[in-house]
């Protein structure tokens, strides 16, 4: 190396320290240019592989597609900010969405023997019977101290057996008239659904972002033994984090079951991977900390393209499942890889 | 001609995202030789070594190890060619044995390719042996206290076949037994020939351990001596600039601790009686008042920390009462202990910050409750980060840098800065001044008497006699989680201290 080049100003860095800077920046950015990335790449290869793919119809149909998974995916969302999971939401979401048919009043057809109410009093029924599913997971995971992966493991099969002993093998269609419209109709051209979808992740998004809980819950993702340092309730957050799920499930469970069309016990099976998927694939840490709802929304974007577009191109539907595995696969091994390069503290270390 | 230096190197420069950690320095270091490294916090010290040992690739510069120029990809180049560094945060593993931890990633293995414990155990005993530690190679090594664990990853290094071994920052968290111990290691290895750099804040150390001693000051040489020919005010000068005393210098001699006069009239803040935990602590009884700063020494693992870690309601006490300001209360949360007025610094700083979030975000995070309702006001964070940043001279001065690319003592003054916005009722100080360079120390030395004066309870738990002789109007020493002594209204030296613990 010359002289003049070791004298350099420090200012002025060789190319090679330019363009490790380069490689830092976009290291840092993988976990959000990496699904960026994918979805363009998808877009534009179902878009060369059919000419039906990229139209507003089919436009109007993705977002319909996804929107179920996306009021599901915000409440986790918030949930593996905070490091933790909740493997329950599809459960929670189908129980919920039977609880408020069992509430309303069904055709002499449907044999279930279900309790009648004013459509209001069925929705908080429903939108309460959630909320105790959450809280339940709160107080199991804070106060008794199970982790979270177990404690809604068994929500699962709670969620699962509240449908079964309520519906008993039958399916009911009514839903309070509200739901129906929210589930099934539209403003103008634009369904409801997609609507609702698009304000609780806006809604989420504020949470996050600029409220004072927001932060909090980063914080708890990002360093839980600190925020417990800086004297944050941990637990309360933990809890509510949880509520809010339950919540979010719930919602997605009641529309669902109005934008399906019935309500009946194994109805949102996929919905658990679907939306776990979504919050992964989207970039936020499965450790916590970082990440947010713009994430969820790209992850949302990648999966309903994905399985809207293989349907564009014939593919063998059997190769599907194989196809979206193998997809997830690698959304997990940008998480884990992001997560690794974005371990800056090394010079924390003395 | 002479034999080459054993590492050379020269005009090494490093910047990380465009600030630059290392402006082209020199270094050398002979065979058989202890070569201290001395320098502010975020001085470039610790980039330097992770550049000798492949952590981080240097931007410019070159590097020679024994006359031929090296360049390492990473870590494990380094330690093919015969350079080991221990990390300050120890890099064992608590759960496994002392044998498995000095073999790590060699044990050796019998014909069917298990672990051959046996021939394992016997290495690794006569490897300690080798080096006069006495230990059980099959113990666990959480088991061992703190000292041994880092002589423990020392002989892992050795064993490991390192003839150039970089020490950072490794007395901070031993006894003074403990460093005894160390240095007569560090000089019979030097007899064999083996070199090591020496990164130290504690000026006495350096100049009884080492053989030459070079300065960093911002990121390049403030200077380099043989350790003979210079005194503590040389290197404190090179390193912050003429004027500074340091801090162990003023408490050398006897110091006289504040009569009764000075709080006695003020009123009990903080009353403890027979708290206890497990085997942590017992019988603890301790009042603080307001405008008085309460010391609490003992040697590692003594039980000091464990205490403040349960005033602070992180680890809540099992038995005895806790009153503050006379009303008796029961921390059982962090969240309640806050709320209560009281405030902790730990002595980790990795438990106290998030190293991902900015340096505003971490300030703030402690008061974020006082500061917003339901809204975020992220503009009077930054506000009060820019004021904290200036107060305590947190370098770089960005309220928006990610903390994690602080230097350490830099890191350890946010974790205070973090509890100054809006003054607490006590203030519990775990280890405030470890990893912290001479002006820092004297910064936390001014902050604490200025908390104090403004009518602030403080309590500081330390091993380190200089700490707490600083800052401390009262002493209890504390020996196997007890009370032994307390010192109050009478002369205390380091010798005294010591002698109770
Ligand atoms: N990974 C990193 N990313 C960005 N900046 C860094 C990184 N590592 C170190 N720095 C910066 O480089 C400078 C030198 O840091 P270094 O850790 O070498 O200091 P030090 O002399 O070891 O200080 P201390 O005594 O506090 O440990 C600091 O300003 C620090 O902020
Ligand atoms: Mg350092």
């Amino acid at each position: 190396m010359s002289k003049e080049r070791a004298a350099a100003p420090a200012s002025e860095p060789a190319p090679a320290a330019r363009a490790s800077r380069r490689g830092q920046w976009l290291r840092l950015r993988l976990r959000n240019i990496a699904p960026f990335a994918t979805l363009l790449f998808l877009v534009a290869l179902f878009s060369a592989a059919s000419p039906s793919f990229l139209t507003l119809d089919n436009l109007a149909n993705i977002l319909q597609q996804i929107s179920v998974t996306g009021i599901m995916a915000v409440g986790l969302t918030f949930v593996i900010l905070c490091a933790e999971i909740d493997l329950g939401v599809a459960s929670v979401a189908n129980a919920t969405g039977i609880i408020l048919a069992y509430f309303t009043a069904q055709d002499a057809s449907v044999n279930i023997a279900n309790l009648p109410l004013p459509g209001l009093a069925a929705i908080v029924l429903a939108v309460f019977g959630s909320f105790c599913l959450g809280a339940v997971n709160a107080f199991g995971i804070t106060w008794i101290g199970i982790p979270s992966f177990i404690m809604t493991l068994a929500m699962l099969q709670i969620g699962a057996g509240i449908c079964a002993m309520l519906v008993r093998g039958q399916i009911a269609y009514a839903v309070p008239k509200v739901i129906a419209v929210l589930g099934n109709g539209g403003l103008g051209p634009v369904p409801w659904i997609v609507i609702v979808a698009a304000i609780v992740l806006a809604l989420a998004h504020i949470v996050l972002t600029y409220t004072r809980f927001g932060r909090y819950v980063y914080m708890v993702g990002g360093n839980r033994e600190a925020a417990e340092y800086s004297g944050v309730n941990v637990r309360a957050v933990i809890a509510a984090v949880m509520i809010i799920s339950a919540l979010c499930s719930g919602l997605a469970g009641m529309l669902g079951v109005a934008h399906f069309g019935s309500a009946q016990q194994d109805e949102f099976d996929n919905y658990l991977l679907d939306s776990i998927s979504a919050v992964v694939v989207g970039g936020t840490s499965l450790f916590g900390g970082q990440g947010g709802i713009g994430n969820t929304l790209v992850g949302l974007f990648v999966l309903g393209v994905l399985n809207n577009g293989l349907d564009h191109v014939n593919i063998d539907s059997f190769l599907k499942i194989l196809i979206r595995g193998l997809i997830l696969l690698a959304a997990l091994i940008i998480n884990v890889y992001a997560q690794r390069l974005k371990g800056l503290p090394e010079a924390g270390e003395s | 001609m002479p034999p080459a230096p054993l590492l050379e190197l020269r005009a090494v420069a490093k910047s990380f995202g465009g600030v630059a950690a290392l402006k082209g320095v020199d270094f050398t270091l002979d065979a058989g030789e202890i070569h201290g490294l001395v320098g502010e916090n975020g001085a470039g010290k610790s980039t330097l070594m992770k550049i000798i040992a492949g952590v981080h690739a240097g931007d410019q510069g070159e590097m020679r190890l024994a006359g031929d120029v090296v360049r390492f990809r990473s870590a494990r180049d380094a330690r093919a060619a015969g350079i080991g560094m221990v990390h300050q945060e120890l890099a064992i593993v608590p759960t496994l044995s002392v044998a498995e931890n000095v073999l790590l990633g060699m044990q050796p293995r019998n014909r069917l390719g298990f672990i051959d414990w046996p021939a394992m155990i016997a290495i690794a005993k006569r490897h300690l042996e080798n080096l006069g530690l006495v230990v059980d190679p099959r113990a666990e090594m959480a088991s061992l206290p703190l000292g041994m664990q880092q002589l423990i990853e020392i002989a892992r290094v050795l064993f490991s076949g390192a003839r150039l071994i970089i020490l950072d920052e490794p007395t901070s968290a031993l006894s003074p037994p403990e460093i005894t111990r160390l240095f007569a290691l560090l000089k019979r290895l030097r007899a064999e020939g083996r070199s090591f750099i020496f990164i130290s804040h504690f000026l006495d150390d350096v100049l009884a351990i080492c053989d030459r001693v070079t300065v960093f000051r911002n990121g390049a040489k403030a200077g380099a001596a043989r350790v003979g020919d210079i005194d503590k005010a040389w290197l404190i000068e090179r390193m912050i600039g003429a004027g500074h005393h340091e801090l162990e210098e003023s408490y050398l001699g006897e110091i006289q601790l504040r009569g009764p006069e000075g709080a006695a009239d003020a009123a009990v803040v903080l009353a403890a009686e027979g708290l206890g935990r497990g085997t942590s602590f017992q019988d603890v009884s301790l009042t603080v008042r307001a405008g008085e700063v309460l010391g609490i020494y003992g040697f590692m693992g003594s039980g000091q920390l464990d205490l403040a870690r349960a005033l602070f309601g992180k680890t809540p006490p099992e038995r005895g009462i806790l009153r503050i300001e006379g009303r008796a209360v029961r921390l059982r949360n962090t969240t309640r202990a806050r709320r209560a007025g009281l405030a902790f610094v730990p002595e980790s700083r990795r438990s106290m910050l998030f190293a991902l979030e900015p340096l505003y975000k971490n300030m703030s995070i402690s008061v974020l409750d006082r500061l917003a309702r339901l809204w975020l006001k992220p503009k009077r964070e930054r506000e009060i980060a820019r004021r904290h940043i200036a107060q305590l001279s947190i370098r770089p001065a960005q309220p928006d840098r990610p903390l994690g690319t602080l230097s350490g003592g830099n890191q350890q003054k946010v974790a205070l800065a973090k509890w100054l916005t809006f003054a607490p009722k006590v203030l519990l100080l775990s280890e405030p001044t470890r990893g912290m360079d001479v002006g820092a120390k004297e910064d936390v030395v001014r902050i604490v008497r200025r908390l104090r004066n403004e009518g602030l309870a403080i309590i500081v738990a330390s091993a380190e006699p200089e700490t707490v002789l600083a800052l401390a109007d009262r002493i209890l020493v504390m020996r196997k989680g007890r009370i032994a002594r307390e010192f109050a209204n009478e002369t205390v030296s380091k010798d005294r201290l010591l002698a109770a613990a």
